[in-house]
């Protein structure tokens, strides 16, 4: 072997050790905050208990109030709220890399909006209340009708305009008939709640609902978190893509169902909170070199840290009803959705 | 003997042949020129070798199927580089070149001594090292058709597909890739390039397969029998002048032939 050719390597080497240097430091950061969120998550709540307390009352197994409060209450919270921001993260990781396209996010094409619907419909039908499946169950079925509407819409090799245009439509169509079940509520009261729980909020989620819905957010996750290497060829392309071995086909199947489940069953639960898919992906991109693969572990690491921040704060604001949880994400999206609009219009002038 | 053969493929879109029994293999150190009109079938033939679109007829890699390869292996032997390849990701030239890898990819593994030597050694060859770090959507044309192709070569195929690999370069960088492409033939790689540059093609290629507008192969041989036998000038529908430069023909296309005169 040539000396040039060992200089090349060594080279390489070396940025590569770079790169994946800036991207695990990312990552450790993450790792490091996300248990702080999570503790921090459970010891906050409107109930004025000690943090001894509560910890005390979760490992002593003793039947306190203090560890009611942290059995029945503060941990399906901080667990689902973790859960929940992982998988839009995850989803809004994976569906960029599949659809090459950095706004895609589950709310905005639809997923999100058409989840609610079909948790809505099994509120309103008083499903939930008699099979505590019925609302991930109906949660999914409304996303996966959205996914398969959007694809039949715009197709696998959609214009960002065709996309974004089908999403509006799928969520156009969703709010209606959500408004439609609103509109046709049997009482104010019932009107009220299904409004509230439209909002996004993880206030007075139970093990019960943790438990319906994590194994499906948790499957969702592990089937988009094995999309890597497959998102990183589509990159190149679909024709270059499958050259390198990748079905194209499975592939499609895995990101709508990995999105289905993920999106489905966190939407079912906490009700629609919007934009955490989009704002985590874009924050990391830069970090982990803008690969897909790369992408996909970290949004959903940073996805649960963002909503338990999020969490935390609405419980912090001294707001005379604590502010929901989709109220907040949406007002930090918002904004973040405008300023890639911006960047998208300077690159086409 | 051929690594890559297709015998007899049959295609057609929307009613209309786009591909009419048509025969093709290429092996072992030859660099195989796929020349013809515009809509003759060129990259659709080029995509069925590939494995990537199903047509009537047989493919054959290594005398097997090419449908009884599995996947990944399959991505081992025949290396892609489609027309105007590109990358929707600003990732560095090396992440991209990179990627090439991926058919060679364990499961769980990163990335071992081999891989390491296969991209360094595709970079130097496409000379896109010096720019190793540099985002790959910063690149002119010229730069990022040469990343295109190192990646392809990073996956170290026994066979290289490449669809109009010196489209829209300028003159100096369609003889850079052209002459690596004629190396890595004479280095033992099967080689089928589609082009439109018919000097290009009769320079570089070591055999021209002529496709006509019908779907049909019209010729299919070395470069100088090609431009002897007349079937250039009949099947493009143009008048070609000939000359001859260090013992080595080449060809100009001069004017267009009246219709009536087309093949």
């Amino acid at each position: 072997m040539t000396a040039t050719t060992q200089d090349i390597r060594a080279q390489c080497r070396g940025r590569g050790a770079q790169a994946a240097g800036h991207s695990g430091l990312a990552l450790l950061l993450l790792l490091i905050l996300f248990p702080i969120l999570l503790t921090a998550s459970f010891l906050i709540g409107p109930a004025d208990v000690p943090a001894v307390d509560l910890l005390s009352g979760l490992f002593s197994g003793q039947a306190s109030p203090a560890a009611l409060i942290a059995f029945e209450i503060r941990l399906p919270r901080a667990l689902l709220g973790a859960l929940v921001g992982a998988g839009l993260g995850m989803a809004g990781a994976a569906l960029q890399g599949y659809l090459r396209n950095p706004l895609a996010e589950p709310s905005l094409i639809g997923a999100s909006s058409s989840a609610s619907l079909g948790a809505v419909l099994a509120i309103y039908f008083g499903l939930s209340a008699t099979a505590p499946l019925a609302l991930p169950v109906a949660g999914m079925l409304g996303a996966a009708l959205a996914m398969l509407l959007i694809q039949g819409l715009a197709g696998r090799d959609a214009s960002v305009l065709m996309l974004i245009l089908a999403g509006l439509a799928v969520q156009t169509l969703a709010g209606s008939l959500t408004s439609l079940a609103l509109n046709l509520a049997p009482n104010p009261h019932a009107a009220l709640e299904i409004a509230f729980w439209l909002l996004g909020s993880l206030t007075d989620r139970t093990n019960d609902h943790l438990l319906v819905a994590a194994p499906f957010i948790i499957a969702g996750i592990l089937v988009l978190g094995g999309s890597g290497r497959a998102l990183d060829a589509l990159g190149l392309g679909e024709r270059t893509a499958g050259s390198m071995g990748v079905d194209l086909n499975r592939l499609r199947w895995r990101i709508i169902i990995g999105t289905v489940l993920s999106v489905g069953a966190a939407v079912a639960v906490t009700g629609s909170i919007g934009f955490v898919g989009l704002v985590v992906p874009h924050l990391l991109r830069r970090v982990t070199g803008n690969q897909p693969s790369r992408l996909l572990w970290p949004s959903a690491l940073a996805g649960a840290c963002l909503l338990l921040t999020a969490d935390i704060l609405v419980r912090l604001l001294p707001t005379n009803d604590e502010l929901k949880l989709g109220v907040v994400t949406g007002l930090i999206g918002a904004p973040f959705f405008f300023h890639l609009l911006l960047k998208t219009r300077e690159r086409m002038r | 003997m051929s690594l890559l053969s297709a015998r007899n493929i049959r295609f057609a879109r929307g009613g209309r042949p786009i591909l009419d029994g048509v025969d093709l293999s290429v092996g072992a150190g030859e660099c195989v020129g796929l020349i013809g009109p515009n809509g003759a079938g060129k990259s659709t033939l080029l995509s069925v070798m590939a494995g990537l679109l199903k047509a009537d007829g047989a493919v054959a890699l290594d005398d097997r199927p090419l449908e009884q390869w599995p996947r990944a292996e399959r991505a081992r032997r025949i290396g892609f580089l489609e027309q105007g390849a590109n990358c929707h990701w600003p990732l560095t030239v090396e992440r991209v070149v990179t990627l090439g890898r991926l058919p060679h990819a364990s499961p769980w593994g990163g990335e071992a001594e081999a891989d390491r030597a296969a991209i360094a050694r595709a970079m130097q060859q496409c000379d896109v090292t010096h720019f190793a770090e540099r985002s790959v959507t910063s690149l002119s044309g010229g730069e990022r058709a040469r990343v295109m192709l190192a990646r392809a070569l990073a996956g170290d195929p026994a066979v290289l597909l490449a669809d109009e690999p010196a489209a829209g370069l300028d003159p100096y960088h369609q003889l850079q890739v052209m002459e690596l492409l004629a190396g890595l033939a004479a280095g033992g790689m099967a080689v089928v390039v589609v082009l439109h540059d018919l000097t290009l093609a009769l320079r570089h290629c070591t055999r021209l397969c002529l496709l006509d507008e019908a779907g049909k192969v019209a010729a299919d041989t070395a470069p100088a029998d090609l431009l002897d036998s007349g079937a250039l000038g009949r099947v493009y529908g143009i008048e070609l002048v000939r000359g001859g430069h260090e013992g080595a023909p080449f060809a100009l296309p001069w004017r267009r032939l009246p219709v009536e005169m087309r093949a």
